[in-house]
This record gives C-alpha cells, sequence and structure tokens, in this order.
C-alpha cells in the first residue's frame, strides 16, 4: 500500500474536508491506485534537472502605488454566507 | 426559424449583420430558442441569461444601425464557461458550493467580448471546477454529446463544445488545464484552442490549477477561432503572468498554406490501444498535408509516458492551494459544525465539493504534505522540464507538430466514472502541451464508424499560434470534414 487508512485521516484534517468513513475507504483504495501510477515518476533520473514552475520567464511586474480598486462594501459581501453590518461573520476563534 | 439561422459562422453572421440583412435580436432570439430546445436532452448550460442578452442584443442593433459597430463581435452570441466571472450573472463553476454565487465583476475575458460587441447568452455546463475529462462531475448534472446523447461531450469545457457542436451559440470560451477545451472539441466535432500560457488574460478566471491554466475560443471553423483568439488575446495590468507582447492580426495567418511548413509527427502518440479509425483519419490528415506542400517528419519526445503523473501531481497539488479559499466565509455555501471555525471548515467543504474535487484536493495535500514535497512535487517539475526540453528540441526544426486529440472518440456516459485513473488517461495526449505552456488546436478530421467526430491536434512552439491556425487552416481549407453537422435532436447513434 502507498497510503494508508491513517495517512487518509491526516491528509483529510490538513486539507480541511469532513469524510465519512465510507469516504475515508474509498478516498484510500483511490489515492493508492493513482500513487501506484504514479511511481513511474521514480524511475527517472533527475538528479541533474532543475525543477520547473511554469514556462514563462517573467520579471516581476511593477506599477506606480496608486489606488485602483473600487470599495464597495455591499457589493463584495452580498456574496458572504454570513455577515454582521460590514463585516463577514464567523464563528468564535477566541475564548 | 430558417435553416440559414442555425448555421452561420461567426464570420458569416457578422458580415450580414453590418448588411443589415440580420438583426442581433433575430439572431440571439435564435440561440436562446435552441437552447430552451435543446436543454433536456444537451444541458449545455447551467444558466442562460435571456434578459441581458436580449438587452444587449437590442444595444448591439442600436449601434448596427447606426453604422458603428463596437468591435468585430457586434451582435454575436457567445457562451462563456461557467468558471469565467460575469458581473451579474451566475458563475458556478459546476459546483455546489458556489451555486449561488453571482460575481461582483467581469473577467477580462468578459469584457473583452463585451468591448467587442458580442452577446453573452449564458454560462456553460463544465466538471465541478474544471476538474474532469467527461463533463460527469458537474453538480448539475452532466452534459451530453449532441452526436449521440448517451455519450459525453468530453471535459472539462463540455456545455462550451456542446453550444457551439449544436449552434446553441456561434462562439465559445471554455478553459484548458490538461485539455479541457481540445478535448470536448475533438469529441463534439468543433474547433478548440488552447493558446499559449500567459497569452489570454485569467484576471477573473476561477483558478485551478495557476500554472497551467489557460482561457481559449471554441468555433465552428478555424477562421471564426482566428477572430475570437485576437479579442481574448493580449496583456492586462490585473494578471502579472499574462505577457506584454503584441497580439498579432490572427487572420492574417490564415492565408499562408501548408507548403513549406515543416510538421513533426511524435512516434510516442500513436499508441497501442488507440481507436484504429483515429490512426487512421489522423494518418490521413498528415498525408493531406503533406500533399499540400507541408514537409513531414516523424520525431521522438520521448517523456511523453511521464506527462499523466507529472500533471496529476503539479494541478492537484496547486488545486489543494487554490481550494483552500472556499472556506464558508467570504462567499460560497457554508454548513456550521459544533460552533468550531474547524468543524464549519470541514463540514462547509464536505457539503459543498463532489468526489473529484475532493480527490484531487487530497491528492494535492499529500503531494504537498512533509515528508513527501520532494518525492511527488519536486520531482514533478523536475520530469516538467525534461517534458518542456523534449518540445524545445523538435521545435528547433519543426514549426508545428501534428497528433491525434485523444486516442478514442467520445465514450459512454458512466463508462469510466468508477476508474478515475482510466478518466485522466482520457488526456493522455493533451496534458503535456500544459505542462509545456504552449498554443495547440483540435479541429475535426474525421468521423469513425460509429459515426463520433475524431480530433486533429496541432501544436505550436511559445506565441507560434499563427502557426498552428495556418496549419489548421490550410487543412481544413482542403477538407470538408468541419463542415459535418450532429443529427437532429433525438438522435442517437
Amino acid at each position: 500500500m502507498k497510503i494508508s487508512r491513517d495517512e487518509i485521516r491526516h491528509v483529510a484534517l490538513l486539507a480541511r474536508l469532513a469524510l465519512d468513513p465510507a469516504e475515508e475507504e474509498a478516498m484510500t483504495a483511490t489515492l493508492d491506485a493513482i500513487l501506484t501510477y504514479m511511481e513511474k515518476l521514480g524511475a527517472l533520473d533527475t538528479s541533474a534537472v532543475e525543477p520547473t514552475a511554469h514556462m514563462l520567464e517573467l520579471p516581476a511586474a511593477w506599477r506606480e502605488d496608486r489606488v485602483t480598486n473600487v470599495s464597495d462594501t455591499d457589493a463584495l459581501l452580498a456574496n458572504a454566507p454570513a455577515r454582521d453590518g460590514d463585516f463577514f461573520r464567523v464563528p468564535k476563534i477566541i475564548e | 426559424m430558417t435553416a440559414a439561422f442555425d448555421q452561420p459562422t461567426i464570420t458569416d453572421a457578422a458580415r450580414r449583420l453590418r448588411a443589415g440583412e440580420l438583426s442581433a435580436t433575430e439572431l440571439t432570439r435564435a440561440a436562446l430558442a435552441r437552447a430552451a430546445a435543446r436543454a433536456a436532452d444537451l444541458h449545455a448550460f447551467i444558466t442562460v441569461a435571456e434578459e441581458a442578452a436580449l438587452r444587449d442584443a437590442a444595444a448591439s442593433d442600436a449601434r448596427l444601425r447606426a453604422g458603428k459597430p463596437a468591435g468585430a463581435l457586434e451582435g454575436i452570441p457567445i457562451a462563456i464557461k461557467d468558471v469565467i466571472a460575469t458581473a451579474g450573472i451566475r458563475t458556478t463553476a459546476g459546483s455546489r458550493i458556489l451555486a449561488d454565487f453571482v460575481p461582483p465583476y467581469d473577467a477580462t475575458v468578459t469584457a473583452r467580448l463585451r468591448a467587442a460587441g458580442a452577446v453573452i447568452v449564458g454560462k456553460t455546463n463544465c466538471d465541478e471546477f474544471a476538474m474532469g475529462s467527461s463533463n460527469e462531475n458537474s453538480a448539475f448534472g452532466p452534459a451530453r454529446n449532441p452526436w449521440d446523447v448517451t455519450r459525453v461531450p468530453g471535459g472539462s469545457s463540455g456545455g462550451s463544445a456542446v453550444a457551439v457542436a449544436a449552434s446553441l451559440a456561434l462562439g465559445s470560451l471554455g478553459t484548458d488545464t490538461g485539455g479541457s477545451i481540445r478535448l470536448p472539441a475533438s469529441y463534439c466535432g468543433v474547433v478548440g484552442m488552447k493558446p499559449t500560457y500567459g497569452r489570454v488574460s485569467r484576471y477573473g478566471v476561477i483558478a485551478y490549477a495557476s500554472s497551467l491554466d489557460q482561457v481559449g475560443p471554441f468555433a465552428r471553423d478555424v477562421t471564426d477561432c482566428a477572430l475570437l483568439l485576437g479579442v481574448l488575446a493580449g496583456h492586462d495590468a490585473r494578471d502579472s503572468t499574462s505577457v506584454e507582447r503584441a497580439v498579432p492580426d490572427y487572420g492574417d495567418a490564415l492565408a499562408g498554406g501548408a507548403k513549406g511548413l515543416r510538421i513533426a509527427i511524435p512516434g510516442e502518440y500513436f499508441v497501442e490501444g488507440m481507436e484504429p479509425d483515429v490512426e487512421r483519419a489522423v494518418q490521413s490528415a498528415v498525408e493531406t498535408l503533406g500533399g499540400l506542400g507541408a514537409q513531414i517528419g516523424s520525431v521522438s519526445l520521448p517523456h511523453t509516458e511521464y506527462a499523466v503523473s507529472a500533471y496529476y501531481v503539479v494541478a492537484t497539488a496547486e488545486a489543494s492551494s487554490n481550494l483552500a479559499r472556499y472556506d464558508g466565509v467570504r462567499y460560497g455555501s457554508r454548513v456550521d459544525g459544533d460552533g468550531t471555525l474547524l468543524e464549519m471548515y470541514r463540514r462547509t467543504r464536505a457539503a459543498g465539493f463532489g468526489d473529484e474535487v475532493k480527490r484531487r484536493i487530497m491528492l494535492g495535500t499529500y503531494a504537498l504534505s512533509a515528508g513527501y514535497y520532494d518525492a511527488y512535487y519536486l520531482k514533478a517539475q523536475r520530469v516538467r522540464t525534461l517534458i518542456l526540453n523534449d518540445f524545445a528540441r523538435v521545435f528547433q526544426d519543426a514549426d508545428v507538430i501534428v497528433t491525434p486529440t485523444a486516442p478514442t472518440t467520445a465514450f459512454r456516459l458512466g463508462e469510466k466514472v468508477a476508474d478515475p485513473l482510466q478518466m485522466y488517461l482520457s488526456d493522455i495526449f493533451t496534458i503535456s502541451v500544459n505542462l509545456a505552456g504552449l498554443p495547440a488546436i483540435s479541429l475535426p478530421c474525421g468521423i469513425d464508424a460509429a459515426g463520433l467526430p475524431i480530433g486533429l491536434q496541432i501544436i505550436g512552439p511559445p506565441f507560434g499560434e499563427e502557426l498552428v491556425l495556418r496549419a489548421a487552416r490550410a487543412y481544413e481549407a482542403a477538407t470538408d470534414w468541419h463542415t459535418r453537422r450532429p443529427p437532429a435532436p433525438g438522435g442517437s447513434r
């Protein structure tokens, strides 16, 4: 096995996903099959190869430090699932 | 509705609109009527923007009557994949978690379409967050292939391909991260193009894998495709990965012909298990191009077999990071748990995401997690370099590379749902192009024994869109596959 049920539980916590037992079991089997297929990457000697993040060689983009956004609180809050005045409402995080 | 209304290309319709032979309102009404008539069997749209479209069409007609068209797409009905933001029009990314999301602003590509006078008829069905090869991962149910409604249209931009194939719009936008424009174009018998990474702005496009995602057009033929690309392409100060590079007149590239083009055929793209009709059609297309005066040569892209593995590490790692934003706070749905923030996050995401999205988030999180980063993510990035180098070597002596778009034609709904790895392998011929950031097109090159369209892929060097379009148009001008239409509604084969 490339990945265990315990590892699946750990990764699900890192990913902030609640999985029920049936999902955990299915996820373990599927990810195991995919990771086994991916083992072929290990067959390539890449010790002398630089990694590629993306194909562009872009310089950092510079611009004037000028405000261009239009601030419209109502428009920005319109899609929020819970709102309190001009704020996003979240569960209590400090005891 | 006359037959002529059903079938115009963008180029034809634009000429007739300007000549006053046709109005944008008539054209838009015809598109909306077809979309409504085919909603049940094709399910190409998640949202049809009827009211806004008719308002935009009336504005187009006013400008046309005044002799002042806004741009190349004045009055042309266009559909947009539902991962691209449209101000005031619901944008779901095919996900439950964004089922009620209405963007407060337009993506740059949406704004460019509007500025060119296009009428946006609606938002097309797609795999959730563009993750899939069949459109079956849409939370709203799959789109279906107009050539045979028991088959998938391909994914992830399935609805965009269906809309063009069934004339529900004259052109459409998709996104392509591993083949999500080219595969559905191939399965639905239309033209679809993924531009070079950085050629088109991604501002306002819901991100899947940021080092791979690119927006591109679907059209009925190569001429329309070039026209749409010209509208979309160009630098955008709001997307730091868009490139400051002049946009050529892609229409000028179309007349070049195949004579003198150096075309490379990679042996690795003719594999065991390939559908014989696909292989025959592509070989025949290569002979056609040779007959038109192109020089054909065999080449090798030796790292092709590693592309699917490298892609599913890189793409899922980036997806796990990009999708962290769906946390039930700023937008999207929320499910409260036991009152803690952690449980709210976990339950919101468990309820909001479908199986394939969860799978990719898990895979990507695993590949980036402590102890596995070097073995998976860094390794995949090194393999990416090898794939990039393969292409660079071939393009030293070739103008374009020609391959099949996919090893088979459209498969049946449900056929690959239970086996994600088999589904991933549908993208075996398109994925390397994204890893290398290259431009590539899929265009029709045949019909198989089951009556389904076959796609030809033409790949160019970085920013070689003109070469790709030139080769594609030369082939199209010598053949009539692009004029074949799917059967009438209710047809299945």
